[in-house]
């Protein structure tokens, strides 16, 4: 479909650029899509953290990220339990409360409370509600082929609601479109890393998030129009510390608080929307494209609380990640009431201890909005860092 | 005869689990092997093939609760730092692990090596703890399960065929794995052996669970079900657990033949539990409904806590291994389906087993079994109209445990069934 979701930005300086990507990613209202919806396209809405998104992409769908918004669950609340994370119930309602249409919906096993998600949105929608068990094996020498398998009965589905065919062909273009994608994300984690005064946190956080809610093409546009002003910005650095944000794989902090973090530091790296970048390099569009995705998937990708993979033990992932980014302090967070975070903050901190990196623990949730004892903490932080 | 017979699977249950113990208790302080394992596709069938006991840390937890002193070992747990919003069953586990292997009913061995499924996500995070604290290798069984409801496939179709390739790789490689850490040689015919009394227990298992359609039920799903649960667990794969559950089904099929039920006065309301035990008070939980006649009939804690052994699945010998496969994943999907997409299993007993109102009991501590509980129950209501009581509280953390305000709720509940009947009775 040849229909530009979100267009404003052309002909527009790079603070405007940066500004109109914030205001959608705060917005709840997620009025790209309704663009290509209007316009007669389907779209699939995928909760985190990963997604191939390059099959609904073949298929001619629109793959949005279903993860979360700042709006208050009023009719998610009487579908769950008391104890759960923002992100489950607000995602759901983003659906109950018509701020997004879907043709179909997937969710993965990447903890409990998202599995049941599918299981809940399949009760209250009639369009066709599916895991997507990615698997949790992924040391088993029969993973990749097995996942193989599981993508081609996702295509099936996907093929059905879009109404036709998922041909290799068109799987190897789509590959090559978030080829572009993952190089250009790359370009701007280089940046967030080599010269992160160039850039606001935030702003590198909605110039990213953009991309979960307009075609992967519209997404590439912008960041490759973007990326070069970006580069020839003056600026010089600040005495700020340089830190590693952990703990943002699923739901995502509030905007706000990204923005008060880089007041006080330079965020250069992060697992922001992680599953933007699961995949780390380009995937071999050649073969079986299937097969290539799937072997991405368990060889080729990053590393999450919510992906067991023995080779990749979480608190030796994130000393890799905060030495690469040359960081000099991490913040471990966790959303409110997410087991695997919760569970992993543990893990994190007794090997950053061990491997002697300090590091700042806490909690956010995506409705807060509220960050002054947050903020006095961090400076207090910050302060005994540097003036240590 | 009544006198033999009657009550017999509550005691030999009860002194089969104290014989379990006092064995692992041994096991620990010879400083033996064991293996971790869960209740939902503990894959005691190749691990008993092994000779490996078998500790199930849900269960030593649940122990904690029921014993009282749970909180002990949660605050062990949360002053090592992990949140008092994460599992109950994890925290009292890690205490354990801290202070090695102390527990009120012996001592714990620490593991050798620890197999878990996918069945619920927690399991993996706290196997990645053991792999940290004791440097063990841990094997994460991948089941897939359940895609959308009532998308089950079964045998023949590309895609149940494609999971069950996958199990049956991954039982390949566990087998493997355990000749590894236990030196010995993977025995094909004592795999054979094991498999058989798994057999027999399932058919016990499937032929208990029937029985109680009969009026009055003759056992407790909560109570009585929670021993039955201890033995199907840690003695699945073992001669001791076979008689069990063939007897079980004998003393059962007497109280159906005679009239015998569970309760002491008049089964008046027939309740079906979806949720985990309140184990902090479990007696008294389980009271506050007996008081009103109430007689829970079936759960879906026996289904999913018994791997879906519900299901009754036949191993067959002559092809052991892809047919454990295939077994691990119709079952262990099974027990899965309980948790995510239970209302189609719900439905059914409502009908078949006459049933007057079901009890939800989401848990802070479990987000696998409560996140889609509420919503459940809306549909239910919509459904069938079934009446239905949601109470939450937790199976481990009397800190988030009202008996009061529970009391207040599940009174109200009778008084609305009892009200109900009436009308219906005069309408």
């Amino acid at each position: 479909m040849n229909t530009k979701v979100f267009d404003d930005w052309r002909g527009q300086p790079l603070d405007e650029i940066l500004r109109l990507c914030r205001d959608h990613v705060e917005d709840s209202d997620y009025s790209p899509v309704q663009r290509w919806r209007d316009a007669g396209g389907k779209v699939l809405g995928h909760f985190q953290v990963y997604f191939p998104e390059e099959i609904a992409h073949a298929a001619g769908l629109l793959p949005v990220k279903i993860m979360g918004a700042s709006l208050e669950p009023t009719a998610a609340d009487s579908r769950f339990g008391s104890y759960l994370c923002s992100v489950i119930k607000t995602s759901l309602e983003l659906a109950l409360s018509d701020n997004i249409q879907l043709d179909m919906f997937v969710s993965h096993p990447i903890c409990d409370a998202a599995r049941n998600l599918a299981a809940i949105w399949g009760r209250n929608y009639d369009y066709p509600c599916h895991i997507l068990y990615l698997p949790q094996n992924p040391n088993s020498g029969h993973s990749v082929e097995y996942l193989r398998g599981e993508y081609d009965r996702i295509k099936r589905t996907i093929e059905e609601v879009a109404g036709r065919e998922v041909t290799d062909e068109a799987l190897r273009n789509s590959i090559g479109v978030f080829n572009e994608n993952r190089r250009l994300l790359r370009e701007l984690y280089d940046i967030k890393r080599e010269t992160p005064w160039l850039l606001a946190a935030e702003d590198a956080y909605c110039l990213m998030a953009i991309g979960g809610m307009i075609p992967c093409e519209e997404h590439n546009e912008i960041l490759a129009h973007a990326l070069p002003l970006i580069r020839e910005k003056s600026g010089r650095a600040e005495d700020r510390i340089r830190v590693v944000y952990e703990g943002a794989f699923c739901e995502q902090p509030p905007v706000d608080l990204i923005r008060m973090l880089g007041r006080t530091t330079y965020i250069v790296d992060d697992d922001f929307v992680i599953g933007s970048r699961f995949i780390l390099d380009d995937v071999d569009a050649s073969g079986d494209p299937l097969e290539r995705l799937a072997h991405a998937y368990v060889e080729q990708s990053s590393y999450s609380p919510v992906q067991h993979d023995l080779r990749k033990l979480k608190e030796d992932m994130l000393l890799r990640r905060f030495r690469a980014a040359r960081a000099d302090a991490v913040i471990v967070s966790a959303a409110k009431m997410c087991e695997p975070g919760l569970e992993e903050q543990v893990a994190y901190t007794y090997g950053l201890d061990a491997a002697d990196v300090p590091y700042f623990v806490s909690e956010f949730e995506e409705n807060q909005n509220s960050f002054d004892q947050l903020e006095l903490q961090v400076e207090t932080f910050v302060e005994n860092l540097l003036f240590a | 005869m009544t006198e033999d017979l009657v009550g017999r699977g509550n005691k030999d249950g009860a002194d089969l689990f104290r014989q379990w113990f006092t064995s692992l208790d041994e096991t620990a302080n010879n400083g033996d092997q064991a293996a971790y394992v869960f209740v939902m596709g503990s894959i005691n069938e190749i691990l008993k093939a092994f000779d490996l006991p078998v500790v199930f840390p849900e269960i030593n937890s649940l122990q904690t609760a029921v014993r009282r002193v749970a909180h002990e070992y949660l605050d062990v747990a949360e002053d090592y730092g992990y949140s008092p919003d994460i599992c109950g069953y994890v925290k009292a586990d890690v205490a354990t692990q801290l202070q090695d292997g102390l527990h009120p009913m012996g001592r714990i061995p620490k593991p050798t090596i620890a197999v878990l499924t996918n069945a619920c996500n927690t399991y993996i995070k706290w196997a990645e703890i053991w792999e940290r604290m004791h440097n063990i290798p841990i094997f994460t069984l991948d089941v897939p399960g359940t895609r959308n409801e009532g998308g089950q496939t079964w045998q023949g179709d590309r895609d149940f065929e494609n999971d069950r390739k996958y199990v049956a790789a991954q039982l390949r490689e566990l087998i493997q794995l355990c000749e590894k850490v236990t030196g010995k040689k993977f025995d094909i015919d004592k795999f054979r052996e094991v498999l058989g009394y798994a057999n027999r227990m399932s058919t016990g298992w499937s032929q208990i669970l029937e029985l109680n359609r009969s009026k009055p039920a003759v056992f407790n799903a909560l109570t009585d079900g929670t021993i039955f649960l201890g033995v199907a667990n840690g003695f699945r794969g073992t001669e001791e657990g076979a008689v069990y559950f063939e007897q079980l089904a004998q003393e059962l099929k007497y109280k159906v033949e005679h009239g015998i039920g569970t309760l002491m006065d008049e089964e008046i309301y027939r309740l079906i539990f979806v949720g985990v035990p309140c184990y902090p008070i479990f007696r008294r939980f389980n009271e506050l409904f007996t008081e009103w006649g109430g007689s829970f009939i079936n759960s879906t804690y026996l289904w999913f806590a018994s791997g879906g052994t519900n299901r009754g699945f036949q191993y067959d010998l002559d092809n052991p291994i892809d047919s454990l496969a295939e077994g691990v994943l119709i079952s262990v999907r099974d027990a899965m389906d309980s948790m995510f997409h239970q209302e189609p299993m719900i439905e059914d007993m409502i009908d078949e087993y006459s049933v007057d109102g079901v009890i939800f009991h989401p848990i802070k501590s479990c987000r696998t079994v409560s996140t889609g509980l509420a919503d459940s129950r809306r549909h239910l209501t919509e459904r069938l109209g079934t009446p239905s009581l949601f109470i939450e509280s937790d199976m481990m953390d009397r800190r988030v445990v009202s008996e009061a305000q529970m009391k207040n709720r599940i009174d109200a509940f009778f008084e609305g069934l009892a009200s109900r009947r009436q009308q219906a009775t005069h309408a």
